[in-house]
């Protein structure tokens, strides 16, 4: 009988190896906001290996991936939650939620799913596996800056009450800490990737707010409370992303809002250790992996262009312009090269980040966000 | 502060007091008709049908269903008057995240723009 099993297994395995097994450690996803689709590509190859449809809404839209890097978990923009198998190539659960949602995250464990929605307000949290509510956090208030952190957390921030919820599920039901007074409309936040900080950009007031996560009780940290004060705020017509939170040595750089500008700040002490004026507001500023230089896109109408700094200088290195719409950048696990959707082009184009030389475009339908799987093993991504 | 998700829009003034539906639905009409008629010769509206969906949208959702910002799908935005909508749309709204367009696109465009909120198909 022992040996009957072992047969059998050492057939599977073979038949496994036939069929080529796909290693998923260098595909990624990219999001096709108006067709509600997403495009598979291979990073090594730099080709769009297949088109998974069926999504829903997708104009703000954002994925997780599952910790063996089977699985990315698609938050819509109408409240999808889409369960997509990269391997299979195909949806294999979909459900709508909520009404409007605005981003997701994945417990550190990677049991757990959660989605922040602005309608109805708040977070439901779903099992991994089967996409089952397991809770129903609502918050009274649009929720934005949904993080994952360790001890299987999450962390969230409401937009009209300027509170910061910790859900803490390491018991099960979720033990629920509020955080009152971070600020008035917080519009996103982010996690450090060591799970410590997590800081929420304001858009009703000057600065940001921060909360070490390692305090026994975290209380409100005011970083930059005087940034901006007494100049004229321009108009905002995209607000910044915070998760390409840039550590670059021993400096943060985050976009400034109202200003055409990025900030650094010492990630020790949080506060401010220079400024470097940029070509317009910035949507994104997120650090090479190595940290050695940030890659900065912008908000409508100067959305044509990126702008590269030097993080030892602070100092723009180098500037061009992709096309019309450069709506997001993801760097190669080891940052040898960015990869920039340009939405008006339709095309994700590749570029080395050494040379800047463009390597390849690749056709892709008003591409938006995206997402490389090195990100399942991230806090925060 | 003018709370960005308010789902009662009704409850705000109106430029103009209550006048008679049909009266104020043949008056938009005539409006969006000469509208139209006068934009097909100076203004892209391929252009300003994109930045409503695809830059408006950063905030109010492709479809107009709303995000940060409020819905602005024609249902929701017909109690306001063309006018009103043209206002916001070139000067904002202080102390909300809805910035002045104003410096972006001219008048015509904005009042395009509001003519073509609020005379979108259902959806």
């Amino acid at each position: 009988m022992r040996h009957v099993i072992l047969t059998l297994a050492a057939t599977m395995l073979m038949t496994t190896a036939q069929a080529e097994p796909t290693a998923t450690g260098d595909l990624g996803l990219v999001i096709e906001r108006a067709k509600g689709s997403v495009l598979l590509v291979d990073q090594s190859d730099r080709a769009a290996l297949a088109r998974i449809e069926g999504l829903g809404d997708l104009s703000h839209a954002s994925l997780v991936y599952s910790s063996d890097e089977r699985f990315a978990y698609i938050f819509g923009r109408d409240g999808g939650l889409t369960k997509v198998d990269i391997v299979a190539r195909q949806i294999v659960n979909r459900i709508v939620q909520a009404g409007n949602a605005i981003g997701g995250a994945i417990s550190d464990d990677g049991k757990l799913v959660a989605v922040s929605n602005y309608e109805p307000g708040g977070v439901r949290v779903f099992d991994a596996e089967t996409l089952a509510m397991v809770a129903d956090i609502p918050t009274d208030s649009k929720t934005i800056g949904l993080v994952d952190a360790p001890g299987r957390r999450f962390v969230f921030t409401m937009w009209d009450t300027g509170e910061t919820w910790i859900a803490d599920f390491a018991k099960g039901d979720p033990m629920v800490t509020k955080i009152p007074d971070m600020g008035k409309n917080p519009y996103d936040a982010l996690i450090t990737a060591n799970g410590r900080t997590y800081i929420t950009g304001l858009f009703g007031e000057d600065g940001l707010t921060a909360l070490d996560l390692w305090a026994e009780t975290p209380e409100p940290i005011r970083v930059l409370p005087d940034y901006g004060r007494g100049q004229e705020e321009m108009p905002v017509y995209k607000m910044p992303h915070l998760e390409g939170w840039a550590l670059t040595g021993r400096e943060f750089v985050l976009p400034a809002i109202g200003h055409h500008e990025v900030l650094w700040i010492d990630a020790d002490t949080l506060t401010e250790t220079g400024r470097t004026k940029t070509h317009g507001q910035p949507v994104f500023a997120m650090a090479r992996p190595d940290g050695r230089q940030v890659w900065v896109n912008f908000a409508h109408p100067l959305n044509d262009t990126i702008q590269v700094i030097d993080s030892v200088s602070k100092e723009i290195i180098h500037e061009f312009k992709p096309g019309p719409a450069v709506l997001h950048m993801e760097f190669t696990p080891r940052g040898h090269e960015v990869w920039i959707s340009v939405r008006d082009a339709n095309k994700v184009m590749v570029y080395d980040t050494q040379t800047f030389e463009k390597l390849r475009e690749i056709d892709a339908d008003s591409p938006s966000g995206i997402f490389f799987t090195a990100r399942a093993h991230r806090t925060g991504l | 502060m003018a709370k960005l998700g308010s789902k009662k829009p009704t409850q705000r003034p109106t430029a103009r007091g209550r006048k008679g539906w049909t009266a104020r639905a043949v008056l938009t009409s005539v409006v969006l008709l000469a509208t139209t008629a006068f934009a097909a010769d100076t203004l892209d509206t391929n252009a300003l049908k994109r930045l409503v969906h695809q830059d408006c949208g950063s905030c109010h959702g492709l479809s107009l269903k709303g995000g940060l910002g409020p819905d602005l799908r024609s249902e929701t935005l017909k109690h306001y008057d063309a006018e009103v909508l043209t206002g916001v749309i070139l000067d904002g709204i202080p102390d909300t995240a809805m910035p002045p367009w104003r410096p972006l696109i001219s008048e015509e465009e904005a009042e395009w723009i509001a003519h073509y909120l609020l005379e979108q198909e259902e959806q």
